[in-house]
């Protein structure tokens, strides 16, 4: 199982193995030990001291130690305390948690008990995307099989702790990931967020003392306490140990969800476990964390995926999303897609995040439309660089990763984008030009049937010309030409 | 004033019941409002001054929450939502194609409703269908490696049961 060049699985050991619906299923698998384990021979200290000595970090995007975390609401004084799960999973490309709630929901609501018992606290709540309704259903049979069984609720396991779980529905905003703006709509208000400190472990839901992990981070917790934290080292590196989660997407063979040992080279998670580029096309590059991470260049692919490297190249660990590039992919054209979605999603609390990204995507949109010169890309750094630094969470500090770190990477690109108006791969639209080849036409008037703009013109047999001062660039006419006379550049 | 004594009169037992089936009313806000859009498709303006009043919040906030989160609408939506997916994984696998042959085909733009109110056409971000990708739901149903040419029997698919 150590083998460092394959798969391991521990957040997803049940995923696809149990009948997520049966609660029997999952007990069968050692399901429910680690809480008997938690409650009965160990202190809450104990407990504690397993989950910081495995060196568990968060699986949520930071990596922030969950031992240490702990450790602090429990510390912190009060008569009521909250678990919390996060499960709105935001990035747009990732379903990692998604996978784990619908295949496996007992293994997080277990660990939310044992962190209740931790530090005690009496209420859990999952904070889970309306968007994923299989997982919402599967988690409310889970928790209703786990009262029945007096695995959850009032005096659990006979032990006298009580520990109560209950779900609730986000309504679609990407900041509500972030933990201050959860907290603020599962309190019924917009989801905005707010200053740290004070911390969620000092004052969270309510201002009481909460814990939030995410969903995969959760799905670690029972083996470690079953098989200890020694056991879990063994996977990993020493910084960061144990396994972690991969939605791997974009133009790779075997697209889905791989989990993998931390340190593992990117290269061997792509070419190896994703089986290479599809259409023997060349990788080009990797983004990892979504909106909030970076692109990482082919000349690094042989950097060991753990938190320090990413974010030494500009990137993140982010929650898993991997999306594989290849050279068709337009760099400029993706980190506009991410800006895209940034500046929509800022909630608009603080100016740096709510204007700053705004005016990056119009730079981008400058740029990718033929309007750019080299100063956009000196603007375009000092700008994203003070969006970053003056930001008021997670979201606007992370938000120029997409630009920064392509422009890093890919200034070449960028700048045959500026100086010449020319998309090197052919994806920004508007800087295409289509043309007809004299020498392949065969007059038989298909694409000027097709054009919608009628901007195609020759005589039925004989070579037809496109008026490139009318052509909307739609493909039509290159998606319809039966002998591929049409080239576009 | 007419509309104030309409506003008044209308009535909503279906949230009423809900709200007083609640244990506590704090922080009840979003899951009423989930609950009222499940019921009537949309919140309208009489029903948010409503909940206003039952969860003894200003009608300022309901409005604030409704129209932070994307998931609210405020106005009737047609009967084919169709949303192709503009996540990442969709994008990068020619998703925008897809979309924009949408727009061709119902001759609107995105966020439009054709002008039967059968189709109303979005994007959305990544329905952890990433393996399918490119995405288009209709509905709750999920079409996946949607290809540019398959948009027109999509259309057809649902305006054959667009009279139901
Ligand atoms: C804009 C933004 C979005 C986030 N989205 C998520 C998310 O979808 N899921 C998640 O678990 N954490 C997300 N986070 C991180 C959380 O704020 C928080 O760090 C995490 O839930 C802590 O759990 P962990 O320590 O187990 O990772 C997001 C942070 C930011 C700034
Ligand atoms: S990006 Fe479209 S389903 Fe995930």
């Amino acid at each position: 199982m150590s083998d460092n060049y394959g798969q391991v699985r521990i957040a997803l050991r049940n995923c696809g193995v149990i009948d997520p619906e049966k609660i029997g299923d999952y007990i069968a698998q050692g399901g429910y030990d680690a809480l008997a384990k938690a409650i009965f021979e160990m202190t809450p200290a104990e407990i504690i001291d397993t989950v910081k000595k495995s060196g568990l970090r968060g699986r949520g995007g930071a990596g922030f130690p969950t031992g240490l975390k702990w450790e602090l609401s429990g510390k912190s004084e009060g008569d009521e305390k909250y678990v919390m799960c996060n499960a709105d999973e935001g990035d747009p490309g990732a379903f990692m948690d998604r996978s784990i709630l619908e295949g496996d929901p007992h293994s997080v609501l277990e660990a939310m008990v044992i962190c209740g018992r931790a530090i005690g606290a009496r209420q859990g709540i999952i904070y889970i995307r309306a968007e994923y309704p299989l997982a919402v259903k599967r988690l409310q049979k889970a928790i209703g099989e786990a009262e029945e069984l007096g695995l959850l609720g009032d005096d659990i396991l006979g032990s006298g702790f009580d520990f109560g779980i209950r779900l609730y529905l986000g309504a679609g905003a990407f900041v509500c990931g972030e933990e201050t703006s959860l907290m603020n709509s599962v309190q019924g208000g917009r989801g905005e967020p707010r200053i740290k400190p004070p911390f969620p472990a000092q004052a969270g839901l309510w201002k009481k003392p909460t814990n939030i992990n995410n969903v995969e981070t959760y799905a670690n917790v029972c083996r470690i306490i079953l098989n200890g934290w020694e056991w879990f080292r063994q996977f990993g590196t020493e910084k960061s140990p144990g396994t972690k989660v991969f939605a791997l997407a974009g133009k790779v063979n075997n697209v889905g969800l791989v989990e993998v040992p931390m340190g593992m080279p990117l290269r061997h998670i792509i070419e190896v476990i994703g089986g290479g580029i599809q259409n023997g096309r060349k990788l080009k590059a990797v983004q990892t964390g979504g909106p909030s991470g970076g692109c990482i260049p082919e000349e690094h692919m042989d950097t060991p995926v753990d938190y320090e490297s990413l974010v030494a190249l500009g990137s993140i660990m982010g929650s898993g999303g991997m999306i594989v590039l290849d050279e068709d992919d337009c760099m400029v054209n993706i980190a506009q897609f991410y800006l895209k979605f940034t500046a929509e999603e800022s909630c608009g609390k603080c100016t740096p995040c709510r204007i700053g990204n705004r005016r990056l995507l119009e730079i981008l949109e400058k740029i990718t439309t033929g309007g750019g010169a080299e100063k956009d890309m000196i603007d375009l750094d000092e700008l994203g660089n003070i969006v970053r630094d003056c930001s008021l969470c997670g979201l606007g500090q992370s938000s120029p990763n997409p630009v920064l770190s392509t422009l890093k990477y890919f200034r070449d690109e960028y700048l045959v984008h500026v100086n010449d108006k020319r998309c090197p791969s052919k994806r920004c639209t508007a800087l295409l030009r289509y043309f007809i080849m004299p020498e392949k036409c065969i007059g038989c008037t298909v694409c000027a049937r097709n054009c919608p703009v009628s901007c195609i013109s020759g005589e039925r047999k004989k070579t037809h010309v496109i008026d490139q001062a009318r052509c909307i660039k739609c493909n039509t006419c290159y998606e319809k030409c039966p002998v591929n006379a049409i080239t576009k550049e | 004033m007419p509309q104030q004594a309409a506003e008044a009169a209308a009535s909503f037992p279906e949230i009423d019941a809900y709200i007083d089936g609640l244990p506590d009313i704090n922080g009840a806000l979003i899951p009423v409002l989930h609950r009222a859009q499940e019921e009537y498709g949309y919140l309208s303006r009489e029903v948010q001054l409503h909940i206003a009043r039952r969860l003894q919040i200003p009608a300022s906030k309901v409005f604030g929450v409704a129209t932070f989160y994307s998931l609210f609408t405020l106005e009737k939506k047609g009967k084919f939502r169709i949303n192709v997916c503009l996540g990442t994984a969709c994008f990068v696998r020619g998703s925008e194609a897809i979309l924009r042959q949408f727009e061709t085909d119902l001759g609107i733009k995105a966020r439009e409703t054709t002008e039967d109110f059968l189709f109303p056409l979005d994007s959305i971000r990544c329905v952890g269908a990433c393996g399918l990708a490119p995405v288009v739901m209709v509905n709750d149903r999920v079409y996946g490696r949607v290809k540019p040419e398959d948009v027109k029997g999509i259309v057809e698919e649902h305006l054959k049961r667009g009279g139901e």
